[in-house]
């Protein structure tokens, strides 16, 4: 399950961020994304958040968002598969 | 392509001079193109364009006119109406004797009845909002601002709300908001075009292929 929330997460910020195929397989933990990469600005970042929702079929709330699992690439992840788990 | 002016009317009662991109040389299949919406709209443009650049080439004469409040309109969007947007697309259809209709994402919101349509990956008006207020609260967090979707959303509806700079009057909000594609129309998935939708990226792109698989599709679709 955790190696299919990977895939699925690279897969959605290669759609996003219109990256190559593969270029996603070189993010690890601590890639940096909201407040490194500056073409994920509030809208892009709304965007992607609204596909993870769409594609895990999970409902992110609002106060459940905040600026750690945001940050990096481990931390998106990391929220993602707890997700999953509660649902 | 050439650029040109269709006149629509508003609201008020008044008319507009309103933008419109066409491809027009008479053809018999005429095709009425309802861009994607606000944020949507700009990552679209591109591809839509390039879309229209292969119907030409199929044949097929292609119509994108700016719904006053968006694009390259003069009209404030915070005081446009969603029966005013359905009339002005009926209009733009009349006008350029259009034979069919395509929505593109929030465009099927708003293809004319009178008019077969084609529906590119439609979205509720909803899902839209969705994302869009979801920006808001993102944007306002990084300022130190707290906000959340259902204040928003309440604000939105009874005095009209800015989001991602759209202006969106209250009245326009409340009856945007319930929107959905008319089940209708014939139905063109993501899926079939290879590739992701260009909507979902963060900055404007374009895809050859798939603006010429799309393009076969829909030729097919309407000279069938």
């Amino acid at each position: 399950m955790s190696n299919d929330t990977d895939q699925l997460l690279r897969r959605i910020l290669t759609d996003v961020l219109g990256l190559k195929p593969g270029q996603a397989d070189g993010f690890d933990a601590d890639t940096g994304l909201f407040g490194h990469l500056p073409e994920l600005d509030s809208m892009a970042v709304a965007g992607l958040l609204t596909e993870l929702e769409d594609r895990l079929d999970i409902v992110i709330e609002d106060d459940e968002i905040d600026g750690e699992m945001l940050e990096t690439y481990g931390g998106l992840l990391a929220f993602a598969e707890a997700k999953l788990a509660e649902a | 392509m050439t650029p040109t002016n269709w006149p629509c009317p508003l609201p008020d009662g008044g008319m507009s001079q309103e933008y419109a991109l066409t491809f027009d040389r008479q053809r018999r299949h005429r095709l009425l193109i309802l861009p994607a919406l606000f944020d949507e709209g700009n990552r679209l443009r591109r591809f839509t364009v390039e879309v229209m650049r292969r119907l030409d080439a199929a044949g097929i004469d292609a119509f994108l006119p700016d719904l006053p409040g968006c694009n390259e309109s003069l009209q404030p969007l915070g005081k446009q109406t969603i029966p005013g947007w359905l009339a002005a697309t009926i209009e733009a259809g009349r006008h350029f004797s259009a034979t069919h209709a395509l929505g593109v994402r929030g465009g099927c919101l708003f293809t004319p009845v009178e008019l077969p349509a084609l529906h590119y990956v439609p979205v509720k008006a909803a899902s839209i909002l969705r994302q869009m207020l979801r920006a808001r609260v993102l944007s306002s967090r990084e300022a130190g601002r707290e906000e959340t979707r259902e204040t928003l959303a309440e604000q939105a509806r009874t005095s009209g709300i800015n989001l991602a700079g759209y202006e969106f009057g209250a009245d326009f909000y409340s009856h945007f908001e319930p929107l959905v594609p008319d089940s209708g129309a014939t139905v063109i998935e993501q899926g079939k075009l290879g590739g992701s939708g260009l909507w979902l990226r963060a900055e404007p792109d374009e895809d050859a292929t798939q603006s010429d698989t799309l393009a076969a599709i829909l030729t097919a679709e309407i000279t069938a």
